[in-house]
């Protein structure tokens, strides 16, 4: 069985009277991202800080790599914070230093880097989080968003391997905190760190989560991934969860996932015609090419026009993943939601996706070409089918159902 | 606590607020060591000449200007004084022991107290509680080395030199009353303030300086270091506190040295 990277074994932290970790026993493994959920003031920064050292617990045992941590040599334990990152939910900037001196303090001051090498890996990480312009601005002349790039450029620019996220989402509006998530995981990709971080954004979490874990009334509710979350049965649980998503997706506007599962099992009768399309955006790409923000706007205007289209027409819509969407057709058949889905498309080219095209030349230009492709698989829905069977199935049918091609600045 | 007589009530009262003064004097001692020691580590230097700047050269306007109008005062309520006794000729003799010796280096040190003491508590005290102390143990930088020590440092590299700048001027301003003004012999004036100080007056008020750099500086930066964990203060109210606490309790104790060390060396 692989060995956890962090493992709690039962911890308790008490402040005065109160017990805010109570025997807490957990896994983080390597490379994967971990999201602590649970309620407001209910030990979730506690924990994070007990991973970093900046508390220690009242009893238990926290090890890293199989080793405890209080049990580490001086060198040891400098070693294992030196892989340890932070972002802090308000960032956390020095605001008297530029974004550039931000960036270089940890290596100013914890490396004997020349002034030459530190300047080039400080650049890189400018480069990669695009930062470039603000390079030589105060943290107070940045919007939210870029400050919490500046953070995150400070946190990274030793290469740690860990990086703990406070609350890095708290707000921000629905696309900010899209943003950011998929920056999480973007950047979890491409440097290839272990991710802990404290959420309340349901669904969007989910989405870019390896591992979920539940922290209720200062004990460890669940831990697993979030297939395994969704079948737990736990009264208060569901209803604590339930309060976190709402009734709509904020990003889309589309319903939730638990008011869409209710609508989806009232519509099968004894024997309905139900059809599913699951339509879906090749996000990572469009992610490498447009960045975060066109990206998570691409699928926030997906979203919104999917929702006004069908629900006109009949049909409710729901995200599954970070870019695919499952509408629903009752008393449809597969034929006649092929050719709904058909006009649909037509209209998301002439009305929705020409929006991108704004959108894009913040960030690719004018006079750089881009594409993006909407996909849809149709399926028939057959009776007492799980939601996951007809996303699997509509999957394996999806073709192109809108484009969107620039070329020099114009559309195809 | 229950029931108990005035007597034991009041004792006990008293003790517990005298172990919590304990308490702090001896934090304030470790926290002092502490930081003094992290002076001689590397990559202090740049930090230390910012420091002094912000520290001591911004307060030189100020000292300057609280000297001249001190000199001047002096000049006028020894020149009456002396009068009456025909001894106006030692006015000379009577600024420069008065400046040297006592008011050089007090009223520099609440001159840099208010100035730069007040900032050292409310600047460290943000950095607490925007969570910027925490973000500096997170990137393996000790916040103690690199927050407190230079300020620390400056403290004790400028108040010396502000305190013997104050005196110049202070002198200056008593010559400017004294001769200028009232008319009293300008040689005479120089002559009785040379031939009266000795170099065991300028290393008194020298130590002394030393002493309340190390007292201001220690005080200030602790009291912000620890704002978050004023009782029943958070935020920007317990940077407010300590900002406040930091310059009354500093001035108080530059009094309370100045009297232990005049005692000392007289």
């Amino acid at each position: 069985m692989e060995t956890p990277l962090v493992e709690f074994r039962d911890v308790t932290k008490r402040f005065g009277d109160k017990t805010v970790l109570d025997g807490i026993t957990l896994k983080i493994y390597e490379n994967q991202i971990t999201t602590i959920i649970g309620k407001s003031g209910g030990g979730k920064s506690v924990l994070l800080k007990h991973i970093i050292g900046l508390l220690e617990p009242d009893s238990g045992v926290i090890m890293f790599q199989g080793k405890p941590l209080h049990a580490m040599k001086k060198s040891e334990w400098n070693e294992y914070r030196s892989q340890v990152s932070y972002l802090f939910q308000d960032n956390a900037l020095f605001d008297s230093m530029t974004v550039f001196e931000n960036i270089a303090l940890p290596l100013r001051q914890t490396t004997n880097l020349r002034k030459k090498e530190i300047e080039s890996r400080v650049m890189q990480r400018i480069a990669d989080l695009e930062l470039s312009e603000a390079a030589d601005k105060y943290p107070s002349e940045l919007s939210g968003g870029m400050q919490k790039r500046v953070a995150l450029a400070r946190a990274l620019v030793t290469n740690p391997k860990i990086v703990l996220f406070d609350e890095p989402t708290t707000g921000q509006d629905p696309i900010r905190k899209n943003v950011i998530l998929s920056m999480i995981a973007h950047y979890r990709r491409k440097f290839g760190f272990t991710a802990v971080l404290i959420s309340h954004d349901i669904p969007d979490v989910y989405f870019i989560s390896d591992r979920i874990i539940l922290l209720w009334e200062g004990k460890v509710g669940f831990q697993g991934s979030y297939d395994q979350l969704a079948v737990l049965k736990h009264p208060l649980v569901d209803e604590f969860l339930r309060s976190l998503e709402g009734f709509r997706d904020e990003l889309t506007g589309l319903l939730s996932k638990e008011v869409f599962r209710s609508r989806y099992a009232s519509t099968l009768g004894p024997e309905p015609t139900v059809s599913a399309a699951l339509f879906s955006v090749e996000f990572d790409r469009l992610e490498e090419t447009l960045g975060s923000q066109a990206a998570v706007a691409v699928v926030s205007a997906l979203g919104d026009y999917t929702n006004r289209y069908f629900s006109a027409l009949g049909g409710f819509s729901a995200r599954q993943s970070r870019n695919q969407i499952l509408t629903i057709f009752p008393h449809t058949t597969a034929e006649e939601a092929r050719k709904m889905v058909s006009g649909f498309g037509k209209k998301l080219e002439e009305e929705a996706i020409a929006g991108i095209q704004d959108l894009a030349h913040t960030k690719v230009g004018v006079n750089h070409c881009f594409e993006v492709f909407i996909w849809a698989g149709i399926t028939e829905v057959s009776h007492g089918e799980e939601i996951k069977e007809i996303v699997e199935k509509a999957a394996s049918k999806q073709e192109v159902v809108a484009t969107h091609r620039c070329e020099f600045g114009g559309m195809a | 606590m229950g029931r108990r007589n005035p007597l034991t009530l009041f004792f006990y009262l008293a003790g517990r607020q005298t172990v919590r003064i304990v308490g702090n004097l001896g934090a304030i001692l470790i926290f002092f060591i502490t930081a003094f020691i992290k002076i001689f580590q590397r990559r202090q230097a740049v930090e230390i000449i910012q420091q002094i700047f912000y520290i001591g050269a911004k307060s030189s306007g100020i000292v300057t200007l609280v000297a001249l109008f001190t000199g001047m005062v002096l000049g006028l309520q020894l020149f009456y004084t002396l009068i009456k006794f025909g001894s106006e000729g030692v006015l000379g003799t009577a600024i420069a022991l008065s400046l040297v010796r006592e008011l050089g280096p007090v009223l520099t040190a609440i001159m840099i107290t208010a100035r730069a003491g007040s900032a050292m508590a409310a600047e460290i005290g943000i950095l607490r509680i925007s969570e910027q102390i925490d973000a500096l143990y997170t990137m393996r930088i000790d916040p103690t080395r690199f927050i407190v020590s230079p300020k620390i440092a400056a403290s004790i590299i400028s108040f010396p030199l502000l305190t013997a700048f104050f005196d110049l001027v202070g002198i200056l301003g008593g010559y400017l009353t004294g001769v200028v003004l009232l008319g009293v012999n300008g040689g005479t004036y120089v002559y009785r303030v040379q031939s009266s100080l000795n170099i065991s007056d300028v290393r008194g008020g020298f130590i002394k300086a030393l002493v309340f750099g190390a007292i201001v500086s220690t005080i200030c930066c602790y009291q912000g270091y620890f704002c978050h964990m004023r009782d029943g203060q958070h935020g920007a109210k317990a940077v407010s506190a300590a900002t406040t606490s930091a310059v009354v309790l500093s001035c108080v104790m530059v009094l309370v040295a100045d009297y232990v060390v005049t005692s000392f060396i007289m």
